[in-house]
């Protein structure tokens, strides 16, 4: 064993955010694919007037994201490295099963592997503001009509709704993944805890890891 | 400390949620100023001005009911000119229509698939004429004499035309009670509208669908306006009047987007407290959600195929009633079909119409004809969708000359070449035809026709209105036909759907085959 310090990880308002965050979006899935006549669940009357409310909420919540994120620093966590990269995907594919050590280490400062940057990078400058813009068209489009300024108006919502979709899609197999992932850190629900709680024992020395692989 | 601590992220983590969530969920109440200014506006009786028993002029022993024009223009100097300049009375009507010009179309000079067109019929159709005596080409329109003034102002509901007499009232003993009729004149009430326009087609109900006999006496949830239970509203109501000029149409013969009756007009564009369903008001008309079915009381003839008629058994004409009592077939007419609480069809239109001429050919390739086209489309600025009935029928035309052949239906002598007389399409359709002065074959055929008529009646109560997912879904919608543009909940991309589910089920079967080879190498790793 190597050596462990508790160290809270994760502050009060990043762990709200990342279960508001989770909340929504697990419920805009649910409205929004009922809207999609996936199924039937609430109706859908009730289910476009939920969604449309929860989507508020979300934008509401990522506007505050953004604010923590710039004002705390914490946004550089984001940047994306190729660093430790390769090694990363090694250890999912093998290294997991032989019970082999992270290759990287999770320090305060870098709280997420390669892998995790490129990902949650993707989620929040791609995938989430494509779905809060596709959304906001959803909602505030205008049907070819006469009358009032003419070239706001979309001709068709066809591609507005085809995006939103995709991306729905999108969101629904980062979730299953996510989900899963979270079961790989030092014990099945070490990261589980840590996102609930904010403390997480990580390692204190940092050159034994590095030499794996 | 650590209880204050305990004590606020409770709050914030609990008590804020659901604050915020009650706050969010709430339903907005829904705000019924307007409905109430209006139900007092409509409420405050109309009270004639006038007693019209009192008239000296209105006091006489009339026989002839063109002095009875005479005394009534005799007050009331300038309303003669003013109703001849009437559609009422025209039976036509100026109107530019692309590709066609400027037109004078009306009743007078069109064609439809009920009976077919009132040409060389004059006698019995222009019952229905505002005045009296159009009998055949030669009538006077200049003649104010002939307007009938009873028709639509007789509020004692006695007043009738009779049978086959060109719009003429029954004379001599059989003659309506003058005295009574004209001390008791006055704005139109449902039933002057309803003599006419409940029986379009030949009968209660065929034509519209949604005007009929059953208005004069119908609750709330039949006509949420008309309910003699609520506001008890008249036709007149709605369809306002300046100097005789009466706002509405009927899309069968108009063709320009004026002079409409609006549901707008009173309940403005924007009248629901949800910002979503107002919306749609820019796409869909209030009628395609407010009237969910049409034809409540008595049904309406939706189908009528002209090719069976004549046919006799036992050498006799016949008819074939269904349990409703409504004619399934008679010989002078054919077969129909009746329905009742018929879903309405929808199609976009912007107000606008065309209708196919007797003298324009028909193309064979694209049938059925429609003989009117109602125009819009999704992309058009103008349009929004429409409750409609398609009339669906079957009528005679030239195969040869390519063109709808009028035929003489009705005549009060026999051998005159009226079919309803004689039962002989030939004879009927050469004397039609001759009459029009237009060229006819001698040869015939039958073909398919469709007419759209809007349905703007029998509005609902609000709570029976089309629920969203009665269009927004996948399957058999109420806009299932209606596919030139993208409506979330029907449409979807083949492609996306696919890609995305089988992304969905690799990822978790992924996951699956991770996780389980996981165990299974935990399990190795610690039996080591």
């Amino acid at each position: 064993m190597k050596n462990t310090k508790k160290v809270y990880v994760y502050k009060g308002f990043e762990r709200f955010w990342h279960w508001t965050q989770a909340l929504l979006i697990m419920f805009l899935a649910l409205t929004g694919f009922e809207i999609h006549s996936s199924y039937s669940l609430f109706g859908f009357e009730t289910a476009v007037n939920l969604h449309n409310k929860a989507a508020w909420g979300f934008i509401v919540l990522i506007v505050f994201a953004i604010f923590w994120h710039i004002t705390t620093g914490e946004w550089k966590q984001y940047i994306p490295t190729t660093k430790n990269l390769k090694a990363q995907i090694e250890f999912y594919i093998t290294g997991i099963f032989r019970n082999a050590p992270h290759p990287t280490k999770k320090t305060l400062l870098s709280k997420l592997n390669p892998l995790q940057r490129l990902v949650y990078l993707g989620l929040k400058i791609l995938i989430i503001p494509v779905m809060v813009v596709s959304g906001l068209l959803f909602m505030f489009f205008r049907y070819p009509q006469s009358g009032m300024i003419k070239t706001v108006n979309i001709e068709n919502l066809e591609i507005v709704a085809l995006i939103h979709t995709l991306g729905a899609f999108l969101l629904i197999t980062f979730l299953i993944v996510h989900l899963y992932l979270i079961t790989t850190g030092h014990t099945i629900t070490s990261n589980l805890k840590a996102m609930i709680t904010g403390w997480e024992e990580l390692e204190e020395d940092t050159e034994e890891t590095k030499q794996e692989n | 400390m650590q209880n204050l601590r305990t004590v606020i992220t409770f709050l914030l983590a609990i008590v804020a949620p659901l604050v915020i969530i009650t706050i969010i969920l709430r339903e907005t109440p829904a705000d019924h100023t307007l409905l109430n200014n209006l139900r007092e506006t409509y409420e405050i009786e109309h009270k004639p001005g006038v007693d019209h028993s009192k008239h000296e002029v209105l006091q006489q022993e009339f026989t002839n009911p063109h002095l009875i024009t005479a005394a009534c223009l005799s007050c009331h100097t300038e309303r003669g000119q003013e109703v001849m300049k009437n559609s009422h009375w025209k039976w036509e009507r100026e109107a530019y229509i692309p590709g066609k010009g400027v037109t004078y179309l009306g009743k007078k000079t069109l064609i439809n698939n009920f009976c077919t067109g009132i040409s060389s019929n004059e006698g019995t159709c222009n019952r229905c004429h505002i005045g009296y005596g159009w009998q055949d080409k030669t009538f006077d329109f200049t003649n104010e004499y002939n307007i009938d003034c009873l028709i639509c102002h007789d509020n004692t509901g006695t007043y009738e035309k009779a049978r086959g007499a060109a719009g003429y009232p029954p004379m001599g003993q059989d003659a309506p009670d003058y005295k009574n009729i004209l001390a008791h004149v006055g704005r139109p009430k449902r039933n002057n509208c309803g003599y006419c326009h409940f029986h379009g087609g030949g009968g209660n109900n065929v034509k519209h669908g949604d005007l009929e006999l059953a208005l004069l006496t119908a609750d709330r949830t039949i006509d949420v306006h008309m309910g003699v239970d609520g506001m008890n509203m008249a036709c007149v109501t709605c369809h306002t009047a300046e100097n005789h000029q009466i706002q509405g149409r009927y899309y069968g013969v108009s063709s320009s987007n004026t002079q409409r009756v609006t549901c707008e007009q009173c309940h403005t564009s924007v009248p629901h407290t949800n910002s979503k369903i107002n919306e749609h008001t820019i796409k869909v008309a209030c009628q395609t959600c407010h009237i969910p079915v049409y034809a409540k009381v008595n049904a309406t003839k939706t189908a009528w195929d002209w090719s069976t008629a004549t046919q006799r058994k036992d050498g006799l004409p016949y008819e074939l009633l269904d349990t409703s009592g409504n004619e399934t077939y008679t010989s002078i007419k054919g077969d129909f079909h009746w329905e009742r609480m018929v879903k309405p069809e929808y199609i976009w239109f912007n107000g606008t119409a065309d209708h196919h001429m007797i003298t324009e050919k028909i193309n064979l390739d694209n049938l059925p004809l429609n003989i009117n086209t109602l125009n819009g489309e999704y992309r058009d600025r103008n349009s929004k969708i429409y409750p409609t009935k398609i009339h669906r029928g079957k009528q005679p035309y030239d195969p040869v000359y390519l063109t709808i052949i009028q035929a003489k239906l009705w005549d009060k002598e026999v051998n005159k070449g009226a079919l309803w007389v004689d039962l002989d399409w030939e004879a009927a359709l050469r004397t039609g035809m001759e009459y029009l002065d237009l060229p006819y074959s001698g040869t015939y055929d039958f073909i398919p026709t469709q007419l759209f008529l809007p349905v703007n009646h029998m509005v609902s109560l609000a709570s029976e209105s089309v629920s969203c997912s009665e269009c927004h879904t996948r399957k058999d919608g109420r806009l299932n036909d209606l596919r030139d543009f993208y409506m979330p909940g029907r449409d979807y991309h083949v492609g996306i759907d696919t890609f995305g589910k089988l992304m969905i089920i690799f990822s978790f079967i992924g996951v699956l085959i991770h996780g389980t080879i996981r165990v299974f190498a935990s399990r190795k790793n610690q039996i080591k």
